[in-house]
């Protein structure tokens, strides 16, 4: 009878010992091999570092005349060049310039990244409905599974730090990336695809002068996607030890400091909201060719 | 007329999951909408065999689903053929490896396509030189020979504007500019005018024709307009239903169908306009000349009907271009041509 009440579970002993040997196991290649992954890393915790140092140590005036030089270069708007300006006033006026800078440095890293992964990640998508059939599934449990479950694995494996705030995040954001390159090169215009055929392009020609070009837009709005969820994940790398805006927000959480949580909460969305309009706007203006109009 | 430059022979095309079975079933005389129905196969093309003449103009006409777009796909290859063969030039095209095929697009052939496929990012000048552009010859090489066929086809002052900026009439030129500076022998058209209004796509014709004049390529058109295909066609051949139904002269077509589906095709067809005093001469045999008014050979009859109209001769002497005597044409047959 007590089937029908009780779900038939694994007896506890076999359970307890499958989690103990899972863990130890997993413990075991972490001391392992915790030092050697570290070393593979550190070409990235250097560039990381770069970053940081370099956008901390520029004075700011020198820093907002290259911002606002760079969002007049990527948006060609007055509008959004004023905007950011007035950002960067309350960010520095309200003393969390500094913090500013670290997560700057890190979205700048992580996109990097995740670009340099994802872009060729969803090339190989697209170019095989094999490789798609494998990688589909991965991006999935990437995007569903909760970031804190992997941070686990991740702390295990490499401790409490930057780059391991970093995997996090470049885990995190990537997933939109990969499959906006992926469908944007599945989109393209198969006529097109022809004509090249035609004239006896080769797939690399395919790939530069016809595919990506065309697909460019699409995998555009992916790296915007990949800047927002970078900007959000950045809040949750700050409890394994990522420095920048999250780390006092984490604390105001813990202390109730509203007015400082308010603060710095507002300064991750004055970021997101200028690195999102800035890096949109880029997008579209380098496709002027699709502002259609008869001569 | 020269000799083949293309020839097909025996070209079938079958989509489907088990193309070679169901090709028996196609051979054993199942025809196309049993072969979708029970076997779940679409019949692309069967036992087509065709030889193009070097230096002429080929029309493929067809309606939607005849198969003529799969057909002009063989030629370069666009499209692998179930079984059959395609040569040209004496080369087999069916048996060359990735590479030779890819040379053999790059020199013989060049394509322009329904709807013009143009790549959006790049400007006229870009698109135009594309073809030569992927052979990694010299940019200034291929820009001069890009600015002459851009120039031809009527198109300077546009090189850095982009295909959404013109009208579909000039994006077309774009195409036709991409094909002739490729410089292929052979001129692939894929319906290349169907997308055009009726003003614009004579003119599109016009330009064909004056190009051809002068240029002497082996040109392959597809169309389902019979107008088009009389007028561009040197020769044309009507599929239907992945099946050759006739291949000729025009004037044979119009004067000789020899199925329904011909017949109903040209039905309504203004004949003068399309057959030469040359298709409908009999021969001099003796016949008595006195009285005969002369006619070039190479004249459409509503070239000299008018003057049959008003000197009511009663036999016309046809002559070719040196004024010699080479064939004889009554006015009563004349008339029984025109009235049928």
């Amino acid at each position: 009878m007590s089937f029908f009440t009780e779900f038939p579970e694994m007896p506890n002993e076999a359970f307890r010992e499958m989690k103990k040997g899972i863990d130890a196991g997993y413990k075991d290649f972490a001391r392992e091999w915790g030092d050697t992954i570290d070393a593979i890393f550190d070409p990235l915790l250097s560039m990381l570092v770069f970053f940081e140092d370099l956008l901390i140590a520029t004075p700011w005036p020198i820093f907002m005349v290259v911002l606002l030089a760079l969002t007049y270069w990527g948006s060609r708007s007055i509008k959004l060049v004023i905007m950011t300006f007035l950002a960067f006033v309350f960010i520095g006026y309200f003393k969390m310039w500094e913090e500013t800078m670290s997560t700057i440095a890190i979205i700048l890293t992580s996109v990097i990244m995740a670009v340099a992964i994802g872009l060729p990640t969803g090339i190989a998508m697209s170019r095989s409905d094999r490789t798609q059939s494998i990688v589909t599934p991965i991006l999935d449990i990437m995007q569903t599974m909760p970031p804190f479950v992997y941070l686990i694995p991740i702390v295990m494996l490499m401790g409490i730090g930057k780059i391991p705030g970093l995997i996090a995040v470049v885990i995190y954001a990537i997933p939109p990336l990969i499959r906006l390159t992926n469908l944007g090169i599945r989109e393209v215009d198969q006529e097109a695809l022809e004509a090249a055929d035609a004239f006896g392009a080769t797939k690399r020609q395919k790939l530069f002068q016809v595919q990506l070009p065309l697909a460019l837009p699409t995998i555009f709005a992916g790296i915007n996607q990949t800047i927002m969820m970078a900007l959000a994940m950045v809040i949750i790398a700050s409890m394994i030890g990522v420095k920048g805006l999250g780390q006092p927000v984490l604390q105001s959480i813990y202390n109730q400091y509203f007015t400082k949580g308010v603060l710095y909460g507002l300064a991750i969305v004055i970021v997101a909201i200028v690195f999102d309009r800035v890096s949109q706007s880029y997008g579209q203006r380098i496709q002027k060719h699709r502002s259609g109009r008869l001569v | 007329m020269s000799e083949a430059k293309i020839k097909i022979k025996n070209l079938y095309k079958i989509f489907g999951k088990n193309p070679t079975d169901a090709m028996e079933q196609v051979k054993n005389g199942v025809g196309k909408d049993e072969l979708l129905e029970k076997h779940n196969h679409v019949l692309g093309l069967k036992d087509i065999s065709l030889d193009i003449h070097a230096k002429s103009i080929q029309v493929v006409m067809g309606l939607s689903g005849s198969g003529k777009s799969t057909l002009i796909r063989h030629i370069n290859r666009l499209i692998e053929p179930t079984d059959g063969s395609v040569t040209v030039d004496g080369d087999e095209v069916l048996k060359m490896n990735e590479e030779e095929l890819r040379n053999f697009r790059r020199s013989k052939t060049a394509m322009v396509f329904q709807r013009f496929a143009l790549l959006p990012h790049k400007t006229v000048l870009q698109n135009t030189i594309f073809g030569l552009h992927i052979q990694n010859i010299s940019e200034e090489e291929a820009k001069k020979s890009a600015l002459r066929w851009i120039e031809r086809v009527g198109l300077s002052g546009y090189e850095d504007k982009y295909p959404q900026h013109l009208s579909g009439g000039m994006q077309q030129r774009v195409g036709l500019a991409r094909a002739l500076t490729n410089d292929g022998d052979i001129l692939l058209m894929d319906e290349a005018f169907s997308a055009l209004d009726p003003l614009i796509r004579k003119d599109m014709q016009d330009i064909l024709l004056e190009l051809q004049d002068e240029l002497h390529k082996t040109v392959v058109f597809i169309t389902h307009d019979l107008d088009e295909a009389l007028k561009l066609g040197d020769r044309i051949a009507i599929l239907k239903d992945g099946i050759m139904d006739q291949e000729g002269i025009p004037a044979d077509i119009l004067l000789n169908p020899q199925t329904q589906y011909v017949k109903d095709f040209v039905e309504d067809v203004n004949r003068a306009r399309v057959i030469k005093a040359k298709h409908i001469m009999s021969d001099l045999n003796g016949q008595d000349l006195n009285g005969a008014m002369p006619i070039n050979q190479d004249e459409f009859i509503d070239r000299f009907i008018d003057k049959v109209i008003s000197e009511k001769p009663e036999n016309l002497v046809i002559q070719d271009k040196d004024n010699n005597n080479v064939g004889f044409l009554s006015t009563k047959r004349l008339s029984e041509i025109l009235k049928r």
